[in-house]
């Protein structure tokens, strides 16, 4: 090209450009032919004789057969964790704690292994899984460890004591993330657990049961179950339960806490969301349009908390979605185990229907559809990153969690209208508010009705932060210390 | 000398500030009075004054809500013998009383008691304070009538939320008693709601509204396991007492939002 100016695109075409692949080798995972369920401290085969196989969303491979547990495998887990109550909750809290710093260092150790499970089963880029899920894990059960022993700093004059059996399903967006934000907790506090991962991604959660061994968790302590939706039904309805924590949709949500309407199990619930990401004239443009890509594009748009709304001011409209175009067409697209992918695969042909049936609602409302060049692999299941303009609030793409790789973009003139347009949801998980002046990030903060407010950043994490939602996105926190009290009683 | 006859009080319902009587022309004969009867429209109308209150409210300044939930303690003393005549008693109002001056004080500390600021892993300044959840309502205690209610009502109102009230339905006049002292204090119009009734018609209206966003079902015995099945409809935050007196009792009627930020140059 030398001084010859290059002729102005509005979109560059990296589809053509060649990346040489970077695989992370899958060979340190060494999975199994057949994973029963892990019950006090033992891998057993189900009682319901019924197995599933779960497979690699990216080729479609099958990877494991996985068993389904029914309602007698529930009750015995139920009854595994309950035996194993009595005695983990009266441990001297310290050597609790040590448990959990031990589970923390294995995951650790083990955090190659396990992120490569994690994207083979899941479908999320190996740069996801290494650099966000496995490191907050295990930062997740350091932090708890410390609390154990000391709960009685965290509620001033109040005496704290364990739940008993903490009943957790996890979703299948952050398998092992979810399972560390529901077990660490659980744990900290003296509850023993049984807990359901999502029966597309019940792999890592497996590979823990490992980790727990490893760890010398007490038999009984830590319970897995797997299998679909009617085992999470199961677990909820047992009587032997003192504790139901649910991350997952609204609409299950909404279930668990009609079952659980009358009975003393206390209940905390991490739902859906539909997050405004909302960006002023005044903020740091090229930030910004990081920070909008995170927030939707991040682990293919798998996020509850995910910013799906792009409120934008008007004046600047029209020049940052010229750039975000531009951000989007260097996305790559593909292969999770390559180190340079941006987003992997669909978590399920399931979910990939339910996304293009919502894109297409777009369509037909008359939202306008942009997708970047890309190449989408034939095997598996792909979604191109993709943005709407011209969204009006009424249309199902801004209104309805997508779950998926799926931006709409609307619009406001003043703070006002940017707050109440913000706020007009059902849901209210997470926000974003981009702009370079302080008090107005402060202003917006205070008014949003979410959970969590990100101020020129968006998508971050801590174990020492707590998470959770407003209205339908549910109630009760994970994270912090905050985080503890689901988990506890107080006498 | 013939006996003067009191002039006896109609004992209405308190909505959006003002002492309507139900829209359904209703009464109950109860505890020697009619009593308001109110409607399922008139507790749909009563979550509109609340909602209407809630951005005011929960817009105050903490110091300003607790010298209000004050004022309301000095309206409630100089109410003493009407409070008491309506209640078991002077006791009952002391007790009454005192709980909401105890309340009142908490209006400026909960940020930081029940707040935290979050040592997060990065270069990010992160905070964590509790808002009110909005709209909530009440399902008061048949007994105590007064105490009952207010040991609901109050930690409630002081982290910024506006209440929908259900009061005691076989003891409804210490409620309304309770209102006319709220009337009189600076407690903005709508924050406050009663209604009088029957529970059974009541409660399901407002465990099944949409815009309600908290239940506190500790005066449901009962009706319970029904309030909690309607409550799942839009997710309400289902309450019950745990403790008599105490902060945690007001968080359980807020929210936790947590605000992150980066640090640079």
């Amino acid at each position: 090209m030398g001084a010859v100016e290059k002729p102005r695109t509005e979109v560059a075409a990296p589809a053509s450009w060649d990346y040489a692949p970077s695989l992370e080798g899958r060979e340190i995972v060494s999975l199994e032919r057949r994973y029963g369920l892990y019950i006090g401290g033992k891998h057993i085969s189900p009682k319901s004789r019924s197995w599933f196989t779960t497979i690699s969303p990216a080729t479609e491979e099958p990877l494991a057969e996985i068993a389904q547990a029914g309602q007698k495998d529930v009750a015995l887990a139920v009854g595994a964790a309950r035996e194993a109550f009595r005695t983990w909750s009266r441990r001297k809290p310290a050597e609790r704690a040590k448990v959990l710093f031990r589970i923390a260092r294995v995951l650790q150790e083990r955090a190659r292994e396990l992120a490569v499970a994690e994207s083979l089963d899941g479908g999320k880029p190996i740069k996801e899984s290494r650099d966000v899920d496995l490191p907050l894990a295990a930062a997740h059960f350091f932090y708890y460890a410390g609390w154990a022993d000391k709960l009685e700093y965290a509620f001033p004059g109040r005496s704290p004591k364990p739940l008993g059996v903490a009943a957790q399903i996890v979703p299948w967006n952050f398998p092992l993330l979810m399972l560390a934000w529901k077990i660490a907790p659980a744990l900290a506090c003296g509850n023993t657990v049984v807990l359901k991962p999502a029966e597309t991604t019940p792999l890592t959660a497996l590979l823990f049961a490992d980790v727990c061994r490893q760890a010398e968790v007490p038999p009984g302590v830590v319970n897995i179950i797997t299998g679909d939706g009617s085992t999470g039904a199961y677990l909820v309805r047992e009587k032997g339960i003192d504790k139901v924590a649910f991350t997952g949709s609204t609409e299950v949500g909404k279930a668990i806490q009609r079952e659980l309407a009358g009975r003393d199990v206390s209940l905390t619930l991490e739902l859906g969301g539909k997050a405004a990401n909302i960006v002023f004239d005044d903020c740091a443009l090229d930030q910004a349009v990081e920070g909008i890509v995170n927030g939707i594009y991040f682990n293919q748009g798998h996020v509850c908390c995910a910013g799906s709304r792009l409120l934008v001011q008007e004046s600047i409209h029209d020049q940052l979605v010229r750039k975000l175009k531009r951000r989007m067409a260097t996305l790559r697209v593909g292969n999770p185990l390559d180190k340079n992918t941006d987003v992997g695969a669909i978590n399920s042909s399931a979910q990939l229907e339910r996304i293009s049936e919502l894109v297409q609602s777009g369509i037909d409302e008359g939202a306008e559809l942009y997708q970047p060049p890309c190449r989408l692999p034939e095997k598996g299941w792909w979604f191109a990153p993709t943005v709407f303009t011209n969204v009006a609030q009424s249309h199902r793409i801004a209104r309805e969690e997508i779950f998926g790789p799926v931006l709409s973009v609307l619009t406001f003139r003043t703070p006002d209208e940017a707050v109440e347009k913000a706020n007009n949801t059902m849901y209210g998980l997470s926000a974003g508010v981009w702009t370079e002046k302080g008090s107005r990030i402060l202003w917006m903060a205070d008014r949003l009705r979410s959970g969590v407010v990100w101020g020129n950043t968006f998508n971050r994490f801590d174990p020492s932060s707590p998470f959770g939602g407003y209205k339908e996105s549910g109630f009760g926190r994970e994270g912090g210390r905050h985080g503890l009290e689901p988990y506890l009683r107080f006498e | 000398m013939s006996e003067r006859l009191p002039v006896r009080k109609t004992y209405k319902l308190f909505v959006g500030g003002a002492f309507p009587r139900s829209e359904s022309g209703r009464t109950l004969e109860v505890e020697g009075y009619n009593v308001a009867r109110a409607s399922r429209k008139d507790a749909r109308e009563a979550v509109v004054a609340a909602r209407k209150a809630v951005a005011g409210w929960s817009g105050a300044t903490a110091y300003n809500r607790g010298q209000v939930l004050y004022r309301l303690a000095e309206t409630m003393e100089t109410r003493t013998d009407a409070l008491a005549a309506a209640s078991s008693g002077r006791r009952e109002v002391a007790r009454a009383i005192d709980r909401v001056v105890w309340y009142a004080g908490w209006a400026d500390k909960l940020a930081q008691v029940l707040g935290s600021s979050n040592p997060v892993a990065g270069p990010y300044f992160n905070f964590t304070l509790p808002e009110p959840t909005g709209v909530v309502a009440v399902i008061a205690p048949e007994e105590p009538a007064l105490d009952g209610l207010v040991s609901r009502l109050v930690p409630a109102l002081v982290g910024g939320n506006a209440v929908v009230a259900v009061a005691s339905e076989p003891h409804p006049l210490a409620a309304i008693e309770l209102a006319e002292a709220v009337a009189t204090s600076d407690v903005p119009a709508g924050v406050v709601n009663v209604l009088t009734g029957l529970r059974a018609e009541l409660a399901p209206v407002l465990a099944g509204h949409m815009d309600v966003n908290a239940i506190d079902v500790t005066g449901a015995d009962g009706d319970r396991t029904t309030l909690e099945e309607l409550a799942a409809e839009n997710v309400k935050r289902v309450v019950r007492a745990r403790e008599e007196q105490s902060p945690w009792e007001i968080a359980s009627f807020m929210e936790l939002k947590t605000v992150w930020h980066p640090i640079g140059r």
